[in-house]
């Protein structure tokens, strides 16, 4: 038994390595034939590393030489198919992080030639970008451990949207706004593991009945009352950008990482946060083993239902968080339908990271980049249609889905209903 | 979902014992109790819910009154335009209820093979993209020739959209409700893109050409009445998908495969084939929908042409409970619903919205039937207990 799964173990590796050095073979030559013919010689491609007002130290500009550069990401793109198909490298994260990085360098390279382009600027708003997205992920990740989907995400995140703009503007104060988002992201939550762990709803059901009252309530709300009294209810104000002292003088790190607001850097101690929890306490491997074999679980005498319960809401309270801040963090007013489907590209970004905490927010990274990328893209008129890009995530979430390139397995569990 | 318990031969033999009346208890429950829920908020929103749901009546079917005055001055001086007039509510109702009972149909086939078609939104708005791009673009052929090739056209454009994530579940085992979900978005991507770029018209707005007059779906009557052809079309597809499901063998193969998979793999049946094949079948009939809506009432496509009509098919087939008949039922009174919403967001300055609340409260009631049944003071637990999970 275990040698045949071995010999079928060896095999599928055998086959992804090769995928893996096709692809990156391929890649090399269309990143020749799309950027490398493109790019003349003798043009050079500015990097700004300085943002106007950020605190940090200044730094010259990165110039490169545009053609020479491509070329070199081409030959780094050949040279690792073609090693990858002689010997093989078991990292998969390493190959796919050498396709991102030789097509996203070559591509800005090209698409910046002869002209500048604010690298700092272009992280810095994909981390903004990323934040809702890695929220609604980790929201994801949590309820999907413990063996409940929760696509209802989008619509807990629109209600927490609102309701943290109304009570932030009338109270006065953004705390009392941003509470009670996170407070009402886990009442719907609860009400969602109510129907599915109570009532053995189907969880498919039960999400995207909450994403359409979500969706009626908040543009019911919005356009009965908000729309009529926009400074009394819908007019908040954002949180500050908080620089930490010292940290934020760091060249290009600095402006990125720590001149931020309160969610973002909520978002980022999450993360953390959440893998230590999920992997290292013994809550964390209860929800493991609920997700994976409830069944067992329960003759070892954990409380499968407690688990998916809390679990579930906890996940509902960092939705909330995330719909803060579409408000509280972005704009400062409620608009109908502002999450835009990022609770749903928050789903994408959970299953390419693997459920997995710090892989649901690396993925989120790469879509909120994808994201701002398209903005840029559009300002230094590069003539690829942006709605392109913004498909981008959704496509590659289909083909990680397949698991011809590295497979994403669900919890064992996952959208089964517990019967004792 | 695709997970099924097995009922038991007992709970089988009392569901089959049920008549049509218990059938119907729980859903007819579930309808009222969101009406009653919605009233509820219209209230607290503090407007009169007498005048709301009054406007909403009114919208759906019109007023009696007008109807007999229209039958009057029409027998007496052979003026049609007044009664066209009192019978104008009643058929955009059946108007709005043409796109439901198709994209509904597309829901219902899926679930009776255990699948989760969330994409029916996508499906629909390719079929249109599909349906509109042949209608305006293939020139100079007969109305008999060009408005079947444009109908046909949107129904294989659903049905490729349908059939990849079915192809996906079948041959990778990748789960149909995420590349749905998936498909929906490159759709609106994709639609956008067309939109602002190759299938825009002259004009300033990023919307289509109108379709050629030999595409469209004929109408009953004159100008304002957009009550037309596809309504008919749509209950002829739904009479069909029942007799495929019911009376041939495929269909029974289907039905089978929902049911309990393994029992159909046992017996010999192809799963792979059924997955592929009923997501192309679901796929086609939300294309169809997005056609019937193009040809017959807009004559052309644009942003946000879709407006939910595939998130509000999940509601339709669970309170249908996957019948094709069921579904007919429930499209109508949706459509019933939507079209006098449109006057109660104008008469009663009731948003529209209230709608999609309402079909939330119904998807949750029928879909946990233990809250209708306890909140009703129900006795019998085993009617339809599971049937909303399984449909």
């Amino acid at each position: 038994m275990t040698n045949t799964n071995k010999v079928i173990n060896t095999a599928l590796a055998k086959r992804t390595q090769i995928i893996y050095g096709i692809v990156l073979l391929v890649l090399g030559l269309l990143i020749y034939l799309l950027f490398g013919r493109n790019t003349e010689a003798g043009v050079t491609t500015t990097f700004g590393l300085n943002l106007v007002n950020a605190q940090a130290i200044k730094i010259p500009d990165l110039v490169v030489p545009s053609q020479a550069t491509v070329l070199a990401m081409v030959a780094i793109a050949v040279f690792f198919g073609a090693y990858q198909l002689a010997r093989g490298v078991r990292s998969t994260g390493l190959l796919i992080g050498i396709i991102a990085a030789t097509f996203i360098i070559s591509f800005l390279i090209w698409a910046a030639q002869d002209k500048s382009f604010s690298l700092t600027g272009m992280l810095s708003s994909s981390l903004v970008r990323a934040t809702p997205i890695a929220l609604a992920a980790l929201c994801g990740v949590i309820s999907e451990r413990s063996a409940v989907i929760n696509i209802g995400i989008e619509g807990i995140m629109l209600v927490a949207a609102q309701i943290a703009v109304v009570t932030a503007t009338v109270s006065g104060s953004l705390y009392v706004g941003l509470i009670c988002a996170i407070l009402v992201g886990g009442l719907i939550a609860a009400f969602h593991a109510y129907l599915v762990i109570h009532f053995k709803v189907d969880q498919t059901i039960s999400s995207v009945a909450i994403n359409i009252i979500g969706t009626g309530m908040t543009s019911f709300i919005s356009s009965r009352f908000l729309q009529k009294a926009t400074d009394e209810l819908n007019n908040s104000g954002t949180f500050p950008i908080i620089s930490i002292p010292g940290l934020s003088k760091i060249p290009v790190l600095g402006p990125v990482l720590f001149e931020n607001n309160i969610i973002i850097y909520l978002m980022l101690a999450l993360v953390i946060v959440m893998n230590i929890v999920l992997f290292y306490t013994p809550w964390g491997l209860r929800t493991r083993a609920v997700g994976e074999h409830p069944k067992a679980a329960d003759t070892l005498g954990i409380n499968v239902y407690l688990v998916r319960y809390v679990n579930v809401i906890v996940g509902g309270m960092i939705a909330g968080l995330g719909g803060a801040y579409f408000t509280l963090g972005s704009v400062g007013r409620f608009d109908e339908v502002m999450t835009a489907g990022k609770g749903f590209i928050g789903m994408a970004a959970m299953i390419f990271g693997k459920w997995n905490p710090i892989g649901a927010f690396t993925s989120s990274l790469i879509f909120g980049f994808a994201d701002s990328l398209q903005v840029k893209l559009q300002i230094l008129r590069v003539p690829i249609p942006s709605e392109f890009l913004l498909m981008a995530p959704y496509i590659v979430t289909m083909i990680i889905l397949t698991g011809v390139v590295g497979r994403a397995i669900p919890p064992a569990a996952d959208g089964k209903p517990y019967e004792k | 979902m695709s997970e099924t318990s097995t009922p038991t031969k007992a709970k089988q033999a009392t569901e089959r014992n049920n008549s049509i009346g218990q059938e119907l208890l729980i859903p007819s429950l579930a309808v009222i109790s969101g009406l009653i829920i919605g009233a509820i908020i219209i209230a607290l929103s503090g407007a009169n819910v007498l005048d709301a749901y009054g406007a909403l009546f009114k919208g759906s079917f019109g007023s009696l009154s007008e109807l007999i005055a229209g039958i009057k001055s029409f027998s007496a001086t052979g003026d049609q335009t007044d009664l066209l007039k009192s019978i104008y509510p009643f058929t955009e109702s059946l108007v709005a209820a043409t796109p439901y009972i198709l994209a509904g149909l597309s829901v219902a086939i899926g679930f009776r093979c255990g699948l989760f078609n969330i994409g029916a939104e996508g499906q629909l708005l390719i079929g249109s993209l599909c349906s509109v791009f042949v209608g305006y673009s293939v020139k100079g052929l007969p109305a008999f020739i060009h408005l079947p090739l444009t109908l046909l056209a949107g129904a294989a454009g659903g049905a490729v959209w349908g059939m990849i994530p079915g192809y996906l579940k079948a041959r990778f085992g990748a789960h149909e409700v995420v590349n749905t979900i998936m498909m929906n978005w490159i759709a609106f991507r994709l639609s956008d893109w067309l939109l602002s770029g190759p299938m825009k018209s002259s004009g300033f707005r990023p919307v289509t050409p109108n379709v050629l007059a030999t595409a469209e779906l004929p109408r009953f009557f004159a100008a304002p009445l957009r009550f037309n052809w596809g309504f008919v079309l749509a209950l002829v597809m739904a009479y069909v998908v029942y007799w495929f499901l019911f009376k041939t063998t495929l269909g029974f193969e289907i039905r089978s495969v929902g049911a309990n998979p393994d029992a159909a793999k046992y017996a010999g049946m192809n799963i792979i084939k059924n997955f592929v094949f009923v997501m192309a079948i679901a796929g086609g009939l939300a294309g169809l929908a997005g056609a019937t809506q193009v040809l017959g009432v807009d004559h052309w496509v644009g942003q946000g042409f879709s407006a939910g009509y595939g998130f509000d098919a999940i509601a339709l087939a669970l309170l249908g409970k996957s019948h094709p008949f069921g579904v007919v039922l429930a499209a109508l009174l949706f459509g019933f619903l939507r079209s006098g919403a449109t006057d109660m967001q104008s008469m009663a300055g009731i948003p529209i919205d209230i709608i999609s609340i309402i079909q939330g409260l119904i998807i949750v009631f029928i879909a946990a039937p233990d809250i209708i049944r306890w909140f009703y003071r129900i006795r019998s637990a085993n009617v339809g207990a599971n049937q909303a999970r399984h449909a």
